[in-house]
Parts: C-alpha cells; structure tokens; sequence
C-alpha cells in the first residue's frame, strides 16, 4: 500500500474504511520523511512526538464516528507560520531559537479540522528567494534531480509534497512563492486573492503582497486545503469579510463557455522553448474542453518585476525592523553599547540575501529618493492592475507559463541577484494586483523536469481557477508522475 | 545611477546594519545591479496616475472594545536574549 502516493480522498477513505489508523498513517510517513529527508533537506523540524500525539488524539474522534474532511490527515507548514511549542525559524538565524507564544490562524484552523501536523518546512530565508539556497538550514534539494533546486520561497512545502512525504502542506506566495516552486517540483499550488487566508502569526515579509495559500499533487486537494485555511478573521485588518468560500462546490462544473486569454508578453524572448511547447499544449487541452482562447495584451506586466523590487524591499525593510536583537532574536555579543547591539545582531542574524533586500528598502524610503522610487513604483503598481482589469472584462482566466524555464542547477543562479529575480518575471504582476492564480504541471522536460502552467483570476476567482485546474486533470495524468527517489527499500 | 560605497555606508547606517568594510565593495556592486533594474521605471509615464498602496479596497474594520489579548508574559519573556526581573536587558544607555 502506497500511502504515500495517496490523496486526500483516498487516505480519508482508508481511514474511514479502517484500512489504517491515523496513527499508522503518520508513522507510516514519519519512516519516509526518516528515510528521505537527508537527501532533500525539506523539513527544519520533525515533530515526530506532537505528530502522534495529534493522531491519537484524531483516532479518538473517528472511533466517536466524527467525519471531517481532514481529521487524521496529515500535513506540514512552511516554517514562516508561528506554531507555539515548536520553534518557528523562517529559515533564519535570527530566529534560530525563536518559540512563538501563539499560533497562526491557519495553524489553529487546520489543528481544529483534526490535521495531523508532521513539522515545520524549509524555506528561502525570510521567504527571500527563488532557489531555497538563501536558507541558514542549506538548500533544499528537487526530487526530480537532486542537482538542481526545488524553486522558492516554499521549496521545502514542494519539494516534500512532490516527493510523498506529505500529502498536502501550506506555503506562502509574495512574488511566486508558491507558484515557482509548484512548477518547478511539479505539483500544484495556488496563491489565494489577498485577503482571502489570515496573515496573523505568518511572519511577514511584504504585507500587502504575502498571501498563504495551499500546496499538493492534484487541484482537488489544493481545494479541501484551501476551504480550511480560508476564513475572515478579526486578527488580521486585511483579512476579508468574504474570504471564506466552498472552494469544493464548482470543481466538476464543465469548461464549456470559458473564455481564456493568453498574454503575448508571456511568449516573448526569454521562455524556455521546451516550457512554451508544453505550454500551448496544455492551453489546446483546454480548448479541446470546450475553452474558446484569445490573445490577449498585458502590456505593463513587463515592469512587474521592477516594481516589485522597489516595493517588496521596501516593506521588508519596514517589517524586519523588529529584528533588533533585544526581545526574542538572535543577540550579537561583543557590542559596547546598544546601537551596537542593533547593528551586529542584524549583521550576523540576517543572510546576505535578506540583509540585501533591507538596505535597496531603506534606500528606497530615505528622503530624496521616495518619490523617484517607491511612489513611482506604486503608480506603476496601479497601471498592471489596470491591466489585469481591463483583461478580465474579456476573458474569464488568463493561462500562460508558471517560469520562464524548468529547475536550474543548484549555485547557477546564486553570483547575480538579478539573474534569480528575473525567475519570477511570469508570477509577481499577480501579487502586485492582489488576484489568484494556480500553477498546475503540464509537462516535463527531455531531461525529466516538471513543467508549471499557470491560471490567473479576477479578484475572488479562486473557485474558477481550482475548476479550470481539476477539470484539466482529469484528462490528463501529468499531475500524477512521480519521481523516482532512492528509499533503500526493496 | 551610481551606487558608491558611501551610499552603502550610508544606507547601511539607516538599516542598522552593521556592514563590515572588507563586503561594502561587492554589497556596492550587487546593490549597483538591482538598481539599474528597477531605474527603467523612471521612463514609464504615470502622470495623474493614483499610487496604489494595496490590493483591496477595505475599509478599517473595527471590533467591540473588549479584552481580547490573553497575558503571554511568561511566553514572551522565554525567547528574551537576556532578562532579569521580567525586564529585557541590554547594555547600559544612561551614562
């Protein structure tokens, strides 16, 4: 029985059906995460002891004939997401040895549900990256090729969904955050509208960009996640009255009428031929459901990532303020006073990539330089989500590629930070307008690398884009290659 | 635009972060790159164009004015870097 390889609906049956106990289940994936991690590095923290305390627990209301969706299944979170009595890192040696005195929304929501929570993922320092290299914990190795990288920031939630030692985990998306890493491990992974999953307890990067979202192997289980994680919540000032929705209702409804549109600017120099090959052929699978697709324009989503790179850093630098060195962070010690005390806590807490991204932040914000950049880039920020509207009174979604190529080398990306920021040139224009989109697999490379396809939405169209998703899978099975990994197992 | 070491040394005063002086040169240069990629902006025309700040437009919600927070005192203190009498220490300030 290949419980890794289950999804939620079957491990749900099996658990109801008695084929397993939830305890069995997650012993049963504590000995693969035992097993592979080493050669993955996905997690930070295993929680073995906590894990089998929550399925225990989960065994107990089954037995009382209890039936959530996700009661006993299990699940791990990105390590940005504060869990109290298990250390929360981001990745960070500032935050090494950080406990959170409480726990994220999303977390209580899911412990609520009865998930059964295996531990805590890697990830890009501070979420800061498209490779998980820029992690104090080391990079996170694709489990379709271990050379190369899993994609960023979640690159341990992909790479550990993609390899079965999880069957669902959580992310979060500021640029592409989960998308990237989705496509590049060859899952599926959706970046809800903003506002739609409470950031409270998700530590912060870019606050009017972050969005946590859910990541799995099919669109039907990015959508059972999906329906737990979101809800309004008070805790939360951006959280929205309508955020919670039955993301589960329309997922069968039939493509028949969607108008798609596909971005010229999405096509042009710099797409990986192979990428743009499986691509279209996705984008003709659509239409063979019944799609009629239409080119269409986006004519500033080249500026998307500059702007971005004025914004997000300037966020950045705002929230990792609170870094200081004083209350529950890393301390430096040979410091004779106390801006000292601030100024080499932050040196040796921070990577090289974060500390980077603070000071264009506070280059940016500093006077004589915040008109010419950060309100320049906020007009900018207005023009892409006119874009986006004008497009969505034409088409109901907007298809075109997750990335601009498959997985890249482990270290190729890493002597020129632009080089890294151009991998999310195709998935930051969405968080800039704040509206959903999905990366779903559509193919792989002649070398065996999974290929992403991407959907976007209007503003609250999640339920559209996990339709569009799950109807392509079921006339396709891309979604359910999986890679070949050495277990040591006969 | 010219990102010079001093512009380093200075931005990297603001941020209080303390940038030894052997890394300013290759920091300089990396910071030199990102922001030749972000200067194409400056040539967009975005005269009358409102600046957008956020995604939704939300009004602040407001909650009935009742104790929420639970006392996590002890829970907060436990992660203190240093801490005495249930104060957080740092190195003398008043001379």
């Amino acid at each position: 029985m290949d419980l890794h390889h289950f999804s939620l609906r079957q491990l749900r049956e099996g658990l109801h059906n008695k084929n397993f106990s939830a305890r069995e289940l997650t012993e049963t994936l504590l000995q693969r995460i035992h097993t592979l991690n080493p050669q993955l590095n996905a997690f930070i923290t295993v929680a073995e002891a906590t894990a089998l305390a929550s399925a225990a627990e989960a065994d107990a209301r089954l037995a009382k004939g209890e039936s959530g969706p996700l009661l006993g299944l299990p699940m791990a979170h990105k390590d940005i997401f504060c869990t109290a009595d298990l250390p929360t890192t981001c990745a960070s040696k500032m935050l090494e040895n950080f406990v959170a005195p409480y726990s994220a929304t999303v977390v209580e929501r899911l412990a609520a549900a009865g998930m059964v929570m295996l531990g805590k993922l890697n990830m890009d320092e501070f979420a800061m990256g498209s490779s998980n290299e820029t992690s104090y914990f080391g990079p996170v190795h694709n489990p379709w090729n271990v050379d190369m990288v899993p994609g960023g920031s979640s690159g341990g939630s992909a790479a550990a969904v993609a390899a079965g030692l999880v069957p669902v985990a959580t992310g979060t998306d500021t640029g592409g955050s989960i998308r990237q890493p989705a496509a590049l491990c060859g899952i599926t992974g959706i970046k809800p509208t903003y506002g739609r999953v409470s950031r409270f307890g998700m530590i912060a990067f870019a606050s009017s960009l972050d969005q946590g979202g859910p990541m799995a192997r099919s669109a039907e289980d990015c959508a059972l996640l999906l329906d737990a994680m979101a809800a309004h919540d008070p805790r939360d000032s951006t959280s929205h009255p309508a955020a919670a929705s039955d993301f589960l209702r329309g997922l069968d409804r039939p493509l028949q009428g969607l108008r798609v549109g596909v971005p010229e600017e999405f096509f042009g120099e710099g797409l990986d031929p192979e990428v743009a090959a499986a691509v279209q052929a996705g984008i003709d699978q659509l239409a063979k459901l019944g799609a009629s697709v239409q080119s269409i324009r986006l004519p500033n989503n080249p500026h998307a990532v500059s702007t971005y790179y004025v914004l997000a850093p300037a966020e950045a630098s705002s929230n990792l303020s609170r870094f200081d060195g004083v209350r529950y962070t890393h301390r430096s010690h040979a410091v004779e006073n106390l801006d000292d005390l601030y100024r080499k806590s932050r040196y040796e807490g921070f990577g090289a990539e974060v500390r980077r991204r603070i000071l264009v932040g506070a280059y940016v914000l500093s006077a004589g330089y915040y008109d010419a950049y950060y309100l320049k880039a906020q007009q900018v920020r207005s023009l892409i989500r006119e874009d986006f509207r004008r497009a969505f009174a034409e088409v109901d979604v907007i298809v075109g590629p997750t990335t601009p190529g498959p997985a890249f080398g482990l270290g190729a990306k890493n002597a020129d930070p632009v080089s890294m920021y151009l991998a999310d040139i195709y998935t930051i224009a969405v968080n800039l307008a704040g509206i959903p989109a999905l990366s779903m697999p559509c193919g792989f490379t002649r070398s065996g690398l999974p290929i992403g396809m991407q959907l976007m939405g209007d503003y609250f169209a999640d339920d559209l884009l996990l339709n569009v998703a799950h109807r392509y899978q079921q006339e396709t099975d891309w979604h359910l290659a999986r890679p070949n990994l050495q277990t040591g197992e006969a | 635009m010219a990102f010079d070491q001093d512009a380093v040394r200075r931005t990297a005063h603001l941020a209080r972060i303390a940038l030894p002086q052997e890394e300013v040169p290759a920091v300089a240069g990396q910071l030199e790159k990102i922001m030749a990629l972000v200067e194409e902006l400056r040539a967009i025309p975005t005269e009358g164009v409102i600046p957008m700040a956020h995604p939704l437009d939300l009004e602040q919600a407001l909650r009935p004015d009742l104790v929420a927070n639970q006392d996590a005192r002890q829970r907060l203190m436990a992660n203190a870097p240093a801490a005495e009498h249930g104060l957080f220490l740092v190195p003398k300030v008043i001379e």
